[in-house]
């Protein structure tokens, strides 16, 4: 049993697993794939989401196709720290289209964002007008991303 | 190749991947079969290519979350591919980056509390191949995770 009380048994596990897979599978397809009937893997799933654990679905779209070819990775260093609120900056920052993740971290920076464009110059503008005119920015390291693997995690 | 139709169906089902499609033709202002035929010709086209649940790690017991941006020996010429393949092989990584820029590598790792990540760092972490720096971020709080797009 983990610390948080939440036991999951090979099952729980199973379900995880296609679901992570595909969000999208019905209750039967679960129930068959784990064996276990229709309504029992619909419990099942109802219980996993009200303990949290289920915490709703990631649209898996082919960003270079809709026209976003560039993802990159900003570490933001805030400048004035003690000065700026946090909250401000943290306001302003998921205000912005382009910003699809904001994460307050402790370590070389205090902020660590992805960002989406359509392509180099675009991310450029992004950077120029939107962030680096936030409040209280600092250094700003940027990486673009290559590519990216997801994996399942622990299950 | 896209058309404004298509847009509106994305950002609503970005907004809330598990709506069904009857409720995304009304968001959507679409009778349901022209949505119905959108949704599959954007998924013949790869363009959707699914959803994936999204796994509260913290709910699980995992309290700890941090980003190792990762430098390379670039004198290996198989540093990468070797570097990925090991990484993994580590069941608590859940995302592999490569970058252009000053990081070569981030991985996202989850631990359960800090004794577990400590274990995590030094025994799977710093066995890693071919690391030539290694810098830990540790997450704190999550302020924005939705990952959509402006379409």
């Amino acid at each position: 049993m983990n610390p948080d009380g939440v036991d999951l048994d090979d099952v729980d596990r199973a379900l995880l697993r296609a679901l992570s897979e595909d969000a999208g599978l019905s209750a039967s397809v679960l129930g068959k794939r784990v064996g276990l009937s229709q309504p029992a893997a619909w419990r099942r799933v109802q219980r996993l989401e009200k303990a949290g654990i289920l915490a709703g679905a990631r649209l898996d779209l082919d960003l270079a196709a809709l026209g976003f070819g560039v993802t990159v990775f900003l570490g933001v260093k805030l400048g004035t720290k003690g000065r700026v609120s946090l909250a401000d900056f943290e306001r302003a920052v998921s205000a912005i289209p382009e910003v699809q993740t904001v994460e307050h971290v402790l370590g070389l920076y205090d902020y660590r964002l992805r960002v989406t464009a359509r392509d180099i110059a675009d991310f450029e503008r992004v950077l120029r007008r939107r962030i680096m005119t936030l409040p209280g920015v600092g250094n700003v390291d940027a990486n673009v991303m290559l590519s990216e693997e997801r994996l399942r995690g622990p299950l | 190749m896209f058309d404004d139709t298509d847009r509106r169906i994305l950002r609503q089902l970005q907004g809330d991947p598990g709506i069904s499609t009857a409720q995304l033709a009304e968001r959507a202002g679409l009778n349901p079969a022209t949505c119905w035929r959108r949704l599959e010709g954007l998924r013949e086209r790869g363009v959707l290519r699914g959803a994936h649940a999204v796994i509260n790690w913290r709910a699980l017991g995992y309290s700890v979350e941090v980003s190792l941006r990762v430098t390379l020996d670039k004198t290996v010429p198989q540093a990468f591919a070797d570097f990925a393949a090991r990484a993994r092989e580590i069941p608590e990584v859940l995302e592999i980056q490569t970058f252009l820029g000053q990081v070569d590598v981030r991985l996202g790792l989850i631990a359960r509390d800090l004794a577990h990540y400590q274990d995590l760092y030094r025994d799977k972490i710093l066995t890693l191949p071919h690391i030539s720096d290694l810098e830990a971020l540790m997450h704190i709080a999550r302020i924005k995770t939705d990952e959509t797009v402006p379409l």
